[in-house]
Parts: structure tokens; sequence; C-alpha cells
């Protein structure tokens, strides 16, 4: 299986979709000849010409808007955002018109928007939020988190091909960074299966995109002390796979939530209140959260650092838990 | 000084005949018209009988102006009405009954009573059901337009907007990629001069809406917008010209909101003279004269055509009242679409 980065992995996946199906088609800023802002779509409009690979104006609502329209006549757009933080220009098309469309007046949205998320590059407030959790919140969204170049491709052929409005986040810090074996053949990752990372007895923590990494360094550093640590990776937070998460609780009695999105109204708070409500009786510590401060996404490095969860932070998490 | 075209008026059967209605048409246009207007006064009716939840919104002074421009519409054409629109879903065929439930909060209207008053559409139709956020579907629309373009279908997206929803971003952002990639789509501007409360002065600085078209790149037009004659022509001409891959077209359509912003208010920020002014220019009025004058419209025919109004309307009202309401076991099914569900006819 040839190997890849996460960045390649969904420019083949998308390509690929592209290629196949005449009615998928990319809008989004710098997209077309500049390639998109990571080069995601490098060359797409080349092969597919300029009415399939779309450089928009400066117009995250009229993008939006303009693939909830296309795909209520039967495309199958991907929208790009050049970085997830510009969502919120398109709120309405997203929230008001495309979640509850269907809900409303049975009028199906087949569409992904892309999300390049999360930080850890000094991207400042404005390039480096993951707003995944507002989103999970809206009925009729869903919500991929893909961690690794295999689940990226997998993840977003499943996004195209989901009736429904489907929010990608693609997390930056991973683009370059992370390489995998990803099947050249098209493939189909399921939404609402989380992916089993590490195996482990004493504890789990469970998490989605770049934590997914930070987790599995400190459970690297916990493995000398005798502690053996298990990771979920949800790939998907709406829909999320209960099942799998409950199973871990019950198997390692200690769990911890970790998730790069600050932590008051974050997802991993669903999580925790649905693992109390459900599995209370087979814990053995009090669940644990960790998430970044309350405070908007620093800029300087030392306070990005303080933001961000950090692998010794997850260390001291899983040791507390651990001596519980 | 306008930058906009200023429509003329039609005076003579021949002239509207050239624009594409014979008198069985016309006759239709009236019919619809007189539709339009008993279904919402009736659900005024409704409303203050305490049988319609919610608000209720008419579009009354508007008729001429939704089915002028819905007469123009060919039937592969797509649209997303607002609440003004209601002659819209009349000449598009949503039935009355299915209206009437709809206001009801009944099982058998477009949305099973998920949601209320005008929020409602039958894509089967053609139709996009529009949120509150009212310029919000401006871009969708556009959307709409784009599919067809990438498709090269000779079809038109018809995007309805009103003078307060001209001052938000969405209706610059979609009229500006309408006009960057010169898609099929025609805006259409209820202008009814009111904001809720707020008067046009308030609103904008610019002489006509329909100036803006300009600084986009096509062409504007202001039309009166109680002419539905006027307005039919006008709409053809731009929705045909964006058919042949002319590009958009604004038409700002003026009007005076004749009641309040919804049943609720009493509408005491108008000026009296002003509704006076405007009743004189009644669209159903003045087109029921024009009629008289240029196509020999003789009292039977209009006798005939109320009376068969007044019969669809009872006919409907007693169907929507046998509606059952929603069950509420079936508030959390469809949160979501299945696979299966795409193929409706606009994924065709």
């Amino acid at each position: 299986m040839p190997e890849k980065t996460y960045l390649q992995a969904i420019s083949d996946g998308l390509r690929q979709e592209m290629r196949r199906d005449p009615r998928v088609f990319v809008m989004g800023e710098d997209v077309g000849v500049y390639g998109g802002a990571f080069k995601v779509t490098l060359g797409f409009q080349e092969e597919f010409g300029p009415w399939r690979v779309l450089d928009a104006p400066l117009s995250e609502t009229a993008i939006v808007g303009g693939c909830t329209g296309a795909a209520i006549m039967g495309m199958r757009p991907v929208a790009e955002m050049q970085f997830a933080d510009f969502i919120s220009c398109a709120w309405d098309q997203l929230v008001t018109i495309a979640a509850k469309q269907h809900w409303r007046a049975g009028t199906a949205i087949p569409m992904v928007v892309r999300l390049p998320s999360g930080g850890g590059f000094s991207g400042g407030p404005f390039h480096s939020q993951n707003p995944e959790s507002s989103f999970a919140h809206i009925p009729g969204l869903k919500v991929v988190c893909p961690a690794t170049p295999e689940d990226a491709k997998g993840l977003l052929v499943s996004s195209i091909e989901d009736p429904n409005p489907v929010l990608f986040f693609e997390h930056k810090h991973l683009y370059r960074r992370i390489k995998g074996d990803v099947p050249d053949e098209r493939y189909l990752t399921p939404f609402g299966e989380a992916r089993l990372h590490r195996e482990g007895d004493d504890v789990s923590v469970v998490t989605w995109g770049a934590m997914v990494y930070t987790a599995e360094e400190a459970a690297q550093q916990l493995e000398s002390d005798g502690v053996s640590v298990e990771i979920l990776d949800l790939r998907t937070i709406i829909p999320w796979d209960r099942e799998s998460v409950l199973e871990s609780v019950r198997k390692t009695s200690k769990v911890l939530v970790l998730h790069e999105d600050t932590r008051t109204g974050g997802f991993g708070g669903e999580i925790a209140a649905t693992i109390a409500e459900e599995a209370f009786e087979d814990l053995d510590a009090p669940v644990k959260r960790l998430a970044a401060p309350d405070t908007p996404v620093p800029f300087s490095p030392p306070l990005e650092k303080a933001f961000i969860p950090q692998v010794g932070d997850v260390v001291t998490a899983l040791r507390e838990l651990a001596e519980y | 000084m306008a930058i906009a075209r200023e429509a003329e008026p039609i005076t003579s059967l021949r002239e509207i005949r050239e624009a594409g209605l014979d008198r069985e048409d016309l006759l239709d246009v009236y019919r619809n018209m007189l539709i339009t207007r008993a279904i919402e006064e009736r659900g005024h009716t409704l409303y203050k009988q305490g049988k319609i939840p919610g608000s209720f919104y008419t579009g009354r002074g508007n008729e001429g102006s939704s089915v002028g421009v819905a007469t123009a519409m060919g039937s592969e054409d797509v649209g997303t009405p607002l609440h003004r629109d209601m002659g819209v879903h009349v000449v598009r065929g949503v039935e009355p009954w299915r209206i009437f439930a709809q206001y009801m909060g009944r099982a058998d209207g477009p949305t099973h009573g998920r949601d209320g008053n005008v929020h409602m559409a039958d894509q089967n139709l053609g139709l996009i059901a529009m949120v509150s956020h009212l310029p919000a579907m401006l871009p969708v629309a556009v959307g709409a337009a784009l599919a067809f373009r990438i498709r090269d279908e000779r079809r038109v997206a018809v995007a309805w907007f009103g003078e307060g929803a001209s001052a938000r971003g969405d209706t610059h952002e979609g009229m500006n990629l309408a006009g960057v990639r010169r898609l099929p789509v025609v805006f259409i501007c209820d202008n009814n001069q009111w904001a809720y409360s707020t008067p046009t002065h308030l609103e904008y600085a610019c002489e006509t809406l329909a100036d803006r078209a300009q600084a986009y790149g096509f062409e504007g037009v202001v039309v009166d917008g109680t002419d539905v004659l006027a307005v039919y022509r006008e709409a053809k001409r731009a929705i045909e010209k964006a058919r042949a891959g002319d590009g958009p077209t604004l038409i700002e359509c003026m009007t005076l909101r004749m009641e309040g912003h919804a049943v609720h208010d009493d509408a005491f920020y108008v000026p009296k003279e002003l509704f006076e002014e405007w009743a004189a220019r009644d669209p159903i009025e003045r087109y029921r004269d024009w009629l008289r004058e240029n196509a020999e419209l003789t009292d039977d025919e209009e006798d005939e055509i109320s009376t068969g109004v007044k019969k669809l309307l009872n006919d409907a009202l007693r169907r929507a009242e046998e509606s059952p309401m929603p069950e509420a076991s079936d508030l959390e099914h469809g949160v979501y679409a299945t696979p299966e569900e795409l193929d409706t006819p606009h994924h065709k």
C-alpha cells in the first residue's frame, strides 16, 4: 500500500470522487489556479476545468449558500473554507438553511464543507480554531474529524456520498506531518465507528483529530511506568460511537476525554455526561476532561503551547487517573 | 438620476400577446391573483378565529408582482419565493388546501406542521422553502443557477428578496457571485417600502435598488409592481435572457405593503395618505379594468371566475380542516436524509 501524507490522502480522495462522479465540484477561495491555500486541489482545475473547480470571490456566505442551492439541484458540492475559522461567515447558510431543510421541507442537501482547522503553528485567534462542537450542537449537520491519512480519504468519500451537509474538519497540523498507508482503490470509512488507535487495560483516552497523536506520545511515555493506555479515535463526532466509548470505559474503568477545542461547551462534555449516565457503575475514578482553556487561540509560541493540550499535560492527567 | 431602466406599461392585447400571453392566459393570471388574495384573506379570518397558531403574514398589494413573475417562469425553472409571494405558490400549482393545512399546522401541509405560515415549498414544483432570515435564500438561488450552468442546462433560478433584505451581506454576496459568473438567475426585489416599521430612507441611500445592478455588472429595471402585465413582461425578458446565457437581471417591483408586517401590527407608522394613494392602484382592480378595456372581459366571465375561486377555497378550507394534526411521535424523524431520498425531482 502506498504511503501518503494526510494532505495527499484528502487530495487523492477528492480527485477520485471527481473522476467518478460528474456531479462533484469544488468551490472555494483560491482553489483553482493556486490549488488552495494548502494545495489540496493543486492541479484540479487543469484536469476538471474552471466550472468544476471554481475560484469564488471572498464570499463564504455565497460559497456555502451557493453549494447549498447546487446540492438541492442534484450536484455534490465540496466547499472549501480557506480556514475553518471563516465558517462563521456562513453560519446562516449552514445552520439556518442547510441543517434544517430536510427536517422542515424534506429537501436533502448532500454537501461537504472542508474545514482546515486546528493550531500549533502560531496561526493566532483566527487561523487556529477547532469549532466542531459549535456545529455538533446543530441537529441536521454531520461532523467529521479524521486523524489518519487512511481515514481522511475514506471519510471524505463517505462525506461526499452522504445525503446531508457534512462538515469535514481537516487538522492543518497533520497535513504534512502525518504519513500512513492509504489504499489506492476507492473505499468508504463509515461514520459513527470509532477506531481503536491503541489497545490498553488501565485507562482509556477518548479523543479525535491531532490529539490522537498527543495521546499516543503520552501513552508511550507511560508504558515504562507500567500504565497501559487505550486510545479511542472517534473519527466522527456527529454521529459518535457511544457504544465503543462505553465498551472501553467498562474495560478500563477510567477515562480521559481529550480535545483541542476549548473546555466549556466542548464536545468532551457531552461524552463525559454520557459516560456518567450510562457507565457510572463501571467507573473507578471520576471522568476527567483535558481541553484548551476558555480563551481565544493565542499567537505567541509560549502562549499557544499553554493553550493546546501538550503531551506532558496528558501524561499528568493519565497518571492521576491511574493512581486514583 | 436613476441608472436603472424604468419599465413601460403594456397598453394593448397585441403587445401582451407578443410577450407570450394569449387571452386564456390573461384570464388565468386574473384567476391566480384572485386566488392569492383570497387565500390570504381567509387565512386572516382563520387567524382571528384562533385556528392558526403563531403569527400570520400576507402579501396584500404584491399579488401583481408575485403572479406576474411566476407566470413568466418555465416549468423547469426554480425559485425561492418569500413571505409576500403567495402568488408564486399559486401559479406553480400548490393546491390551496395544502396551504391552509400549512397555516393551521396540519399533517398535510407541505412541511407537515414542522414549520408555519409561508415557510413552505413544494420541491416537485420547483420551489425551495424560505427561512426567516430572508436574504439568506438569495445565495441558495444563485447556487441553483450555478448547478444549471455547470450542467449546461437551459434553466433559470429566480430569487426573491425585499428592500429590507437588500441591506444584508447575503444579498451582496449572492448578486456579486452571480454577476462574476454571469449565472442564469433573476433577482426580484419586492420593494414594498417598509421593512417592518422602517421606511426606505433608513434602509438604503441610492435612488433605486435596481441601480445597484450596474455595480454587479448586470441590468437593473424598475417596474410598477401593481401592474401585473408589466411585471410579467420584464420577468419574461429577464428569464429568457438568463436562459440564453446572457446573465442575471435585477428587477425592482415597486409596491406598498398594504397591511402591517404581520397581523399583530396595525402599521400606524405608515401615513394614511400613502395607503389611500396605493389603494387606488390595487393590482387586482387595475388588472380587471385593463382586461375590460383591452381584452373585453365580460361580467359573465368575471362572475364565473370569482365563483370558481370561491368554490375552490371553500373546498380547500374544508379539506384542510379535515387534515389531522401531526403526531408528536414523528418529531424526531427526518433530521437527516437517507440515500434513497436523493432520487427527488431536483436530484435527477
